[in-house]
């Protein structure tokens, strides 16, 4: 029996070259599938990660309780001392506490490739903001000084957004900043961001309260503590979460959407693809009626031949997945895209294509491919051996 | 004419073929068809906000709001009929799946301004007398099952009360409908009165959020535009003037290039049904050559067997082309209806053109080669089978 079904495989195989031009069909289809659904995926994996890498264990986020996000949340100016002196707030050298008490505030600036318009988040950051996130490190220009209206600029933010380099000068709210430099910060959420410092962005924006603290914890265990001083604060209402929570919660609204996308145009895509299948290996049996019907006349069974059309489907769906994958990985990996954020603002993040997205993708292949073998097979099998003969 | 039973004939010589080839063909069109309708909302094509509206937001960002003091200047605007300003509540009815758009607004100014909104007179003057009334819309009104008299609770995410509570109650006094054709725009949202907000919450008072200002005459538009950004140029509130259109796509388009994500798939799933339908037809011309051969020898000329062939790959494309769109109508009815807060995307007249277009331009081009190959056969050659 394995050696009968080795044999007929193996011959089959060596004569797909004969039928070259109908086995593209399944290759080609699968492959083109397989690239929209990689593509799409990468998009989602990209944003995820991009706002994943931008929490540390070790650092917590409080906004007034109720808020979703950062644009909507208020907290006045004695609220955020009470929240900098709680306890499990890291402090300095000095005992000053490592936190940072911000404001974001939404610019409209231009997309470069584009041209069209752009909220980005402008973030005023206290004094601290800098030991309290070491990640950030400034790869041109210099610091921005207190009290003089200077912008430093995340590299995400340089790349897509108009009118940010060094130098440029940005004009909101009756006055003018200049860009004195430039950071990176391991591609996180805050690289898509303009920062200034906190007291100079609150009197331009002619605010007295900010919408955010986040503080560095003397160690990942001292959350709750933290937490439960806060929670229970009388003079607070506030939420208090750990950054990356809050970053995997801001994420999940956009990959959500982009993974239905690409699992609803990928479905479609597919049945279109498996009736291309169909097609393909219905002609490939009928192609090879005689042959089959010889065979099964000189005594190898319909197991053998099952197996034979079986293999050929794989092995085709395999060479569109394993293509459409690569092509996926060498053109889009690494792409450049932005998109709203929770904060109504850009958020500039890279497609990443996965290795799990890609045998993901393979894997779906496979099952197109043995869909579109079942009933040609089940065909192969079933043909009368007489009429077949007769037929040639 | 007389040819058609012919076509349609050889179009089902292999039935299995031709069913996988029509599944295949509106697979595809199905997808394109919703493809296009998105890309055509994202490019402005469906949005036909007509009306001659236009939106005055703060030049650095619409979510900062404009003080009230602009609105005897906006008013004083000859060519302005009414001005209205709204604030936008961000409110969570009971779950945030279920969010849709609120506004406060004052009740006089939006009736003036929103002209394509009408609601009973009775409704309306309840609305000037309760101050904790809203109105919605009546697609919004349909969707939660509200009936006029219902408590509507809202927790609010931006705006706190004075006590620092943010569940806000108001009593739904009217449902409005939307008379014009771009009717969805607004029959989504609900309407509550800006003074009962102003005095309730917590801080900003004096803030209107953004203006929308009526026209007379949509031709000024640019000229309204240009006039009201210079007035408060160099002021502490810049602004920043667009129709309600372009208001509207420019928050769509901070999406991200969604044009050329759609545009990119749509391309990628043409190729793949161009191989999938020409490789259909070029297997049905190879296994008919004797057949092709026959009709010559009866004395049909090359131009027509050209043309039968055509005509059924042209065929072909349309059934499964016009299956997939109707069926993408029926889809993009049933997503329309669920709880997505998403705009209404319909296939509007130019998605049905482009879609005619590449049913008959997916047919001429699998169709060609075969049908070439059909018109130069040599009979002798043909019925010999060499």
């Amino acid at each position: 029996m394995f050696k009968q079904t080795t044999a007929i495989t193996a011959m089959n195989l060596r004569a797909i070259p004969q039928r070259l031009g109908t086995s593209w069909v399944i290759v080609i289809g699968i492959a083109v599938t397989v690239a929209v659904l990689v593509s799409v995926l990468a998009m989602a994996q990209g944003f995820k990660k991009t706002l994943a890498s931008t929490g540390r264990p070790d650092r917590a986020i409080v906004l007034r309780g109720g808020s979703n996000a950062e644009l909507s949340s208020t907290l006045s100016r004695e609220n955020t001392l009470t929240i900098m002196d709680a306890t499990g707030v890291k402090k300095d050298a000095d005992g000053k506490p490592l936190a940072s008490a911000e404001m974001v505030a939404v610019v409209a600036l231009q997309q470069r490739k584009t041209g069209t318009a752009a909220n980005v988040t402008l973030r005023g950051v206290g004094p601290k903001a800098f030991e309290l996130r070491p990640e950030i490190h400034l790869v041109a220009g210099r610091m921005f000084q207190p009290a003089v209206r200077e912008l430093i600029v995340g590299k995400s933010a340089v790349a897509q957004f108009k009118g940010t380099e060094i130098g440029s000068r940005i004009a909101f709210r009756d006055s003018e900043w200049t860009v004195v430099g430039e950071f990176e910060s391991n591609g996180d959420a805050h690289e898509s961001e303009l920062m200034g410092d906190i007291e100079t962005v609150l009197s331009a924006f002619r605010r007295n309260l900010f919408q955010s603290v986040t503080v560095l914890l003397d160690s990942p265990e001292a959350f709750n503590a933290f937490k439960d001083k806060l929670t229970t604060d009388p003079t607070l209402t506030v939420d208090v979460k750990r950054e990356a929570e809050y970053y995997a919660e801001q994420s999940k609204q956009v990959s959500k959407l982009l993974n239905f996308l690409a699992y609803f145009v990928g479905g479609f895509m597919a049945i279109g693809a498996i009736f291309g299948a169909l097609n393909t290996m219905y002609s490939a049996v009928s192609a090879r009626s005689l042959e089959i019907a010889t065979l099964r006349a000189i005594g190898f069974g319909a197991g053998a031949v099952v197996v034979s059309v079986f293999v050929e489907a794989l092995l085709l769906s395999l060479i569109g997945g394993t293509i459409g994958a690569g092509v996926a990985w060498l053109v889009f990996n690494g792409n450049t895209v932005n998109t709203l954020g929770s904060n109504f603002t850009q958020v500039v993040f890279h497609l990443t294509v996965t290795p799990g997205l890609l045998l993901g993708a393979i894997f779906w292949a496979c099952v197109i491919g043995v869909v579109g073998g079942l009933f040609p097979a089940i065909r192969a099998a079933r043909l009368p051996v007489a009429t077949a003969l007769r037929a040639a | 004419m007389k040819y058609v039973p012919l076509v349609w004939a050889a179009l089902w010589r292999r039935k299995a073929r031709t069913i996988f080839t029509l599944l295949s063909l509106t697979a595809a069109f199905l997808l394109l068809g919703m493809l296009q309708a998105a890309n055509s909302l994202f490019s402005g094509g469906s949005v036909n906000l007509s009306a001659p509206i236009m939106i005055v937001q703060a030049r650095v960002s619409f979510t900062s709001p404009l003080p009230m003091r602009l609105l005897p200047q906006l008013e004083a605007i000859p060519e302005v009929e009414s001005v209205s300003h709204s604030q936008f509540f961000g409110g969570i009815y009971k779950d945030v799946r279920n969010f849709f758009p609120q506004f406060a607004v004052n009740p006089e100014r939006w009736h003036r301004t929103f002209l394509e909104c009408r609601m009973p007179d009775a409704q309306y003057q309840a609305w000037l007398q309760s101050r904790t009334g809203a109105i919605a819309g009546r697609l919004l009104a349909d969707r939660f099952g509200w009936k006029i008299g219902d408590r509507i609770p809202l927790t609010s995410q931006i705006w706190p009360l004075k006590d620092g509570s943010r569940a806000w109650t108001f009593d739904l006094v009217g449902i409005f409908d939307d008379v014009s054709k771009d009717s969805c725009v607004r029959q989504g949202n609900l309407y509550v009165r800006y003074d009962y907000f102003d005095e309730g919450r917590q801080f900003g008072q004096g803030g209107a959020g953004i203006y929308v200002l009526r026209l007379h005459d949509p031709n000024q538009a640019e000229a309204v535009a240009r006039r009201v950004d210079a007035m408060f140029e160099n002021s502490p509130d810049e602004t920043k003037t667009q129709t309600e259109k372009d208001f509207s796509l420019n928050f769509l388009r901070q999406l991200g290039n969604l044009n050329l994500i759609l545009t990119g798939i749509t391309v990628a799933v043409f190729f793949s049904i161009l191989l999938v339908t020409g490789n259909t037809i070029s297997q049905a011309v190879r296994e008919r050559i004797p057949e092709l051969a026959v009709l010559k020898t009866i004395g049909f000329g090359d131009g027509s067997v050209l043309n039968l062939v055509l005509a059924e790959s042209l065929l072909m494309c349309v059934i499964g082309g016009l299956a997939g769109m109707l069926l993408s109508l029926v889809v993009l009815k049933v997503i329309s209806k669920l709880p997505f807060g998403f705009p209404p995307v319909t296939a509007g007249l130019h998605v049905w053109l482009f879609a005619a277009a590449s049913m008959v331009g997916l047919g001429l081009v699998v169709g060609i080669l075969p049908a070439m190959r059909a018109r130069n056969l040599s009979i002798i050659d043909a019925l010999a089978v060499r």
